[in-house]
């Protein structure tokens, strides 16, 4: 079980004002709060041994490649990957999804099909769409029901031999929903097709084992799990990533260069042109050790808690309607109350010190969908409390009182 | 009243609020009284969009000056723009043109003008100084 007030002391964010109220931090889908641990990570490596990595003879740049490396092993063990150079840092999930969206413009043809679900975030459909009109692939929607949850039998049918690639991800950012991926993943492949799964809300929340899941592509951004932001990862099948051609260009990613041709440098290396965000890298590295240190199963369970009690007390302001209601879902709420506009809730729930989001969490098609303009979206994490619920409640009861 | 004098009033009226709070409510009611635009307005061409809310405005000439009228799907943003078009709306296409909005700082809204949200009041004032750059060119 977690103790919420000791964890709480580990994040110096949490201890300050906003607008003369004591923060409320419910944004954590947009990204979470950093404990001390990953800051003192952060000041370490600028006061310690800040250089540049992998071409230095000197001690720093030794220093440094080392605990870069640790940190992809790091991330290797959390998601259970089978080779460390599976993992390949990048600056974040949508980085991460557009190196996989180009490199299969080399692999598709013109009638191929790739299949998107319908609650997917903007970074999860443009860079496809992207690759449809390069490639003359065609992309279909995988339906939701008004639940918020996948039609997984609509699917299945969508599924042939046309299809070359499916995209979804673990957790919805604007409606919570965790999707049966094990199952997508199967069908998938049953119809030699290949997934990646967009992994961003779910990594906080949850341990996904790459090797169980058997997924050809999984991403995962620091910022929503304790890290900076800037940094994230993109897990690739080694002969996925082998098939893929890189996606930039430059330094660390040759082998060798001339002017008549350039060979390209092994994985994970191949998709790592630049210097990379070598501080982010590590403290991603550190906050999966805080996160660890937690435990993932106490943090699902509290999470858990916090979200049945969020859901009951909401519902009992009138007129609130939440939006993504799946069976199984995440500490994820978006609601709205008849006749008002989320964002005047939202603006007056800043005033009361209540960090929400409110909007179409880019992911305008899921706000079609219900025909909303979109929503207040509060999202909890390990740190808040029951009394936080509290707080957001009494708020958007004030809110509405004003509104109305 | 000339520009400068409205918002000279609209400061005064709000230097009465102590808190957000009373403020707040004064723009809630002050979008509540908003004039409607005309429906058939309400067209992409007149829409300032926004990630957060949307807000249509539409601006006519009668005689030598422009008159705004405005909505939005938000109270508050219609608030907001009720306030600018009390304080630009009857006037002279160029004197909306001159007119500084400094008053905006002083009536404590400044969490709205970010310049990267895309409805906030800059984006507000850009559109209503278009406007009027826009019926000057006309009447020259």
């Amino acid at each position: 079980m977690i103790d919420v007030t000791k964890i709480r002391q580990d994040f110096p964010i949490l201890n300050r004002e906003v607008n003369g109220k004591p923060l409320v931090y419910l944004d954590n889908a947009a990204t979470s709060q950093t404990p001390q641990q990953v800051i003192d990570v952060i000041v370490d490596y600028y006061q310690n041994y800040n250089a540049n990595i992998h071409r230095g003879v000197h001690a720093l740049s030794q220093e440094a490649t080392d605990k870069y490396e640790v940190a992809r092993q790091k991330i290797q063990e959390h998601f259970n990957a089978k080779n460390s150079y599976e993992i390949i840092f990048t600056s974040g999930t949508t980085h991460s999804i557009n190196i996989v969206a180009n490199g299969f413009t080399t692999l598709l043809e013109k009638g191929d099909e790739i299949l998107v679900s319908a609650m997917e975030h903007h970074s999860n459909i443009v860079p496809w769409q992207m690759l449809a009109e390069k490639t003359g692939a065609v992309l279909k929607v995988i339906p939701m029901n008004l639940e918020g949850e996948l039609k997984i039998d609509v699917y299945e049918e969508l599924l042939s031999d046309r299809t070359k690639l499916v995209f979804c991800n673990h957790i919805s950012n604007a409606l919570g929903t965790i999707n049966p991926i094990e199952q997508i993943i199967d069908k998938a492949h049953e119809a030699g097709a290949a997934v990646l799964i967009d992994g961003a809300q779910a990594a906080p929340h949850v341990k996904a084992d790459m090797q169980k899941l058997d997924v050809d592509f999984y991403t995962a951004s620091a910022h929503k799990m304790c890290g900076p932001t800037g940094v994230g990862m993109l897990f690739g099948k080694e002969e996925w990533l082998n098939k893929l051609p890189p996606y930039q260009g430059g330094g660390e990613m040759i082998a060798e260069v001339t002017f008549e041709k350039t060979t390209y440098a092994d994985l994970p290396h191949k998709f790592e042109a630049g210097t990379p965000n070598i501080c982010g890298g590590i403290a991603f590295g550190a906050a999966l050790d805080y996160m660890n240190g937690i435990g993932f199963d106490a943090i699902a369970e509290y999470e858990h808690q916090l979200l049945e009690y969020a859901t009951q007390e909401l519902l009992k302001i009138e007129g609130l309607k939440i939006y993504g209601t799946a069976k199984n879902k995440t500490s994820v709420i978006s609601f709205n109350i008849e006749g008002l506009h989320p964002y005047d809730i939202g603006s007056i729930l800043d005033k009361l010190g209540i960090a929400v989001r409110t909007g179409h969490h880019c992911a305008q098609p899921i706000m079609d969908f219900y025909k909303i303009p979109g929503t207040v979206r509060a999202s909890f994490s390990f740190y808040n409390t029951m009394s936080e619920v509290d707080d957001l409640v009494a708020a958007v009861v004030r809110a509405k009182g004003m509104l109305e | 009243m000339q520009i400068k004098e409205i918002q000279e009033e609209i400061v005064d009226e709000f230097s009465m609020f102590d808190d957000w709070m009373q403020r707040y409510e004064y723009m809630i009611d002050l979008g509540k009284s908003l004039p409607l635009i005309n429906d058939t307005y309400k067209t992409e061409d007149n829409i300032i969009k926004g990630c957060q809310s949307k807000v249509w405005v539409h601006a006519e000439l009668e005689e030598d000056k422009l008159v705004f009228t405005a909505d939005s799907d938000a109270i508050i943003t219609k608030g907001i723009i009720a306030i600018l078009i009390r304080a630009f709306s009857n006037q002279k296409p160029q004197d909306i043109i001159d007119a500084d909005t400094d008053f905006i700082d002083e009536i404590g809204l400044k969490e709205h003008l970010s310049p990267t949200r895309a409805n906030g009041l800059v984006s507000m004032i850009k559109q209503l100084k278009l406007y009027a750059v826009a019926y000057q060119t006309q009447l020259n």
